[in-house]
């Protein structure tokens, strides 16, 4: 009886401390800020769409959501093409290589990328890489790769040897075997590794903010940011930025829970 | 095949950290000629600086927090979610959507509800009769380490809620049901079935979290902004390194703060391995 009673109780309030936020957020971009302030969660006396075309006509974050898409999506089909290759070697080639692969990938698994901050900051503006999209997807490819080749190398091994072995004896090249047999084979895994991927480098705030400065070249996390420094006495406009910027995600998560539940706890339950 | 992924993560990611150690001896401000000072970084950090001192508290004090309390309250969702059903499914995919938000974005959501003056939670207490409850959150330094760290158990619970469901269910249900037999509470099947066979979920849950914790830069610099909260209140290492860098333009003195926060990183996780994988062996 108790235990039923505090487990109700529990997961009520855990789901009430998510579900109250929400809403006062979708509500609230819809609303003045006095209607904000003064009852959060009711529903908004006008139901008009100002506060997003002001959000349009005055900020930069139309612009800032192209560029993270051009990165995001860059940055994760580069990710994924070479993770899947290193992977790959490092499932199939049990020689000296693969595991000199495998230990530094796991080096990098160990150590945070944050270490990086100083020596990329100074790099990146040597080579001419701050205030560019290649920089930041350069970044963004190389600190996601440990992770990724972790994930996938798992689920290259577990493709049956017998597989390889047949289409090997069939005389077909490595990059073919890659081509035709693992990749696949391993889309499940490529699905889940890809919104794992998708969700860290659409979010980053930290190598954004290192590398970017120019305002036409920011991405979204930066400009929001900026927008929070702009704005943060509207608080109505603010959560208009928030449902812009989590859009795109709460769409995709709506339809492909499990994918995305799966691909942001592969790192974690794999390990 | 692993050419390309080699060389990128050669050229930026191992060469970068070990260039790290070697800024990390100098006196540079990045654009003048660098001056050697040895370890005289290390010694100053460790003899002559506050701030770094309190910012090793703070980010001792939070990785604290928001451990325990994560990794807590995702194991008690688990064992409450654990069963496949409509609604703890429906409950497990609601859990997990603050998951998907950005860091900033939640910042943003959290500096609304922790607002003083036009804040949802203040409002909360005084419509219910307690106004001595409604505090100045991030704008005191008394609380504001503990708001983000509050935020920062809601964003991630329902993440390691699903890493912990996947280990539970795992475990065989034969073992339960002898535990029924032998007519073992339900408090006694968690503490003798339950928590020992999930120790290796809770070791990664817990080094999982550990990291993440060290990457709350990004909530506290929407939350409590660029001064790291009243008095520094909310300043952990990698705000530090981020300001030491960008505002005082102290490369090597950042470079070797990063050390000491890889090293905090590696202490903590060896503690927590070392208090936690013995229990289990036995």
């Amino acid at each position: 009886m108790i235990f039923k009673s505090t487990r109700i109780f529990a997961l009520l309030t855990f789901a009430a401390l998510i579900l109250v936020p929400s809403l006062i957020v979708v509500l609230g971009s819809f609303k003045t800020d006095a209607e904000v302030y003064n009852k959060p969660l009711s529903l908004p006396e006008n139901w008009n769409f100002d506060n997003y075309r002001r959000l349009l006509s005055e900020s930069d974050l139309d612009v800032a959501f192209r560029n993270s898409i051009m990165v995001t999506v860059t940055s994760v089909a580069l990710t994924l093409l070479f993770a899947s290759m290193a992977s790959f070697a490092i499932a199939r080639m049990i020689t000296i290589s693969g595991k000199v692969l495998a230990t530094l990938f796991a080096f990098g698994l160990a150590i945070p990328a944050q270490i990086n901050l100083v020596p990329v900051y100074y790099m990146f503006q040597k080579l001419g890489l701050t205030n560019s999209f290649i920089g930041l997807i350069i970044i963004n490819v190389t600190t996601t790769l440990p992770i990724s080749i972790f994930i996938l190398t798992a689920f290259f091994r577990e493709i049956s040897k017998d597989m390889y072995e047949a289409s090997e004896v069939d005389g077909a090249s490595p990059l073919r075997v890659y081509r035709s047999i693992a990749l696949p084979l391993s889309r499940p895994a490529m699905g889940a590794t890809s919104i794992f991927l998708f969700v860290i480098n659409w979010n980053d705030l930290l190598w954004p903010l290192l590398l970017i400065q120019q305002p036409e070249k920011k991405t979204l996390p930066l400009a929001m940011l900026a927008y929070r420094g702009e704005y943060f006495v509207s608080f109505s406009m603010l959560f208009t930025a928030v449902m812009v910027a989590s859009l795109p995600m709460v769409i995709m998560y709506l339809f492909m829970q499990r994918s995305f539940i799966a691909g942001l706890t592969a790192g974690a339950v794999k390990g | 095949m692993g050419a390309p992924a080699l060389i990128l993560f050669l050229a930026f990611y191992l060469y970068p950290a070990l260039q790290n150690l070697q800024f990390a001896t100098r006196r540079w401000d990045g654009i003048t000629e660098p001056e050697n000072v040895g370890f005289r970084n290390f010694t100053n950090l460790l003899t002559n600086d506050d701030l770094f001192y309190k910012t090793l508290g703070n980010n001792i004090e939070f990785t604290f927090l928001v451990v325990i309390f994560q990794t807590a309250l995702a194991l008690l969702f688990a064992v409450y979610l654990v069963k496949n059903t409509k609604t703890t499914i429906a409950l497990r995919t609601l859990y997990f959507f603050p998951t998907i938000l950005s860091s900033v974005s939640v910042g943003m959501i959290w500096l609304f509800l922790y607002d003083p003056n036009f804040g949802a939670i203040n409002l909360f207490f005084k419509s219910i009769g307690l106004p001595s409850f409604a505090l100045n959150w991030l704008g005191s330094e008394t609380s504001a380490l503990y708001a983000i760290a509050f935020t920062q158990v809601w964003f991630h619970t329902g993440q390691m809620m699903v890493v912990y469901i996947a280990g539970l269910q795992q475990i065989p249900k034969e073992l339960y049901e002898a535990a029924e037999v032998d007519g073992a509470s339900r408090w006694k099947q968690f503490t003798k079935v339950t928590w020992p066979m999930a120790l290796p979920t809770t070791l990664v849950v817990m080094a999982y979290t550990t990291i993440q914790s060290f990457r709350a830069f990004d909530l506290i610099m929407v939350m409590t902004n660029s001064t790291a909260g009243p008095n520094n209140s909310t300043s952990i290492f990698s705000t530090l390194v981020y300001f030491t860098l960008f505002n005082e333009l102290r490369l090597g003195y950042a470079a070797a703060q990063t050390i000491f926060m890889v090293l905090t990183l590696i202490a903590i996780t060896w503690l927590q391995r070392r208090a936690f994988s013995g229990r289990y062996e036995k």
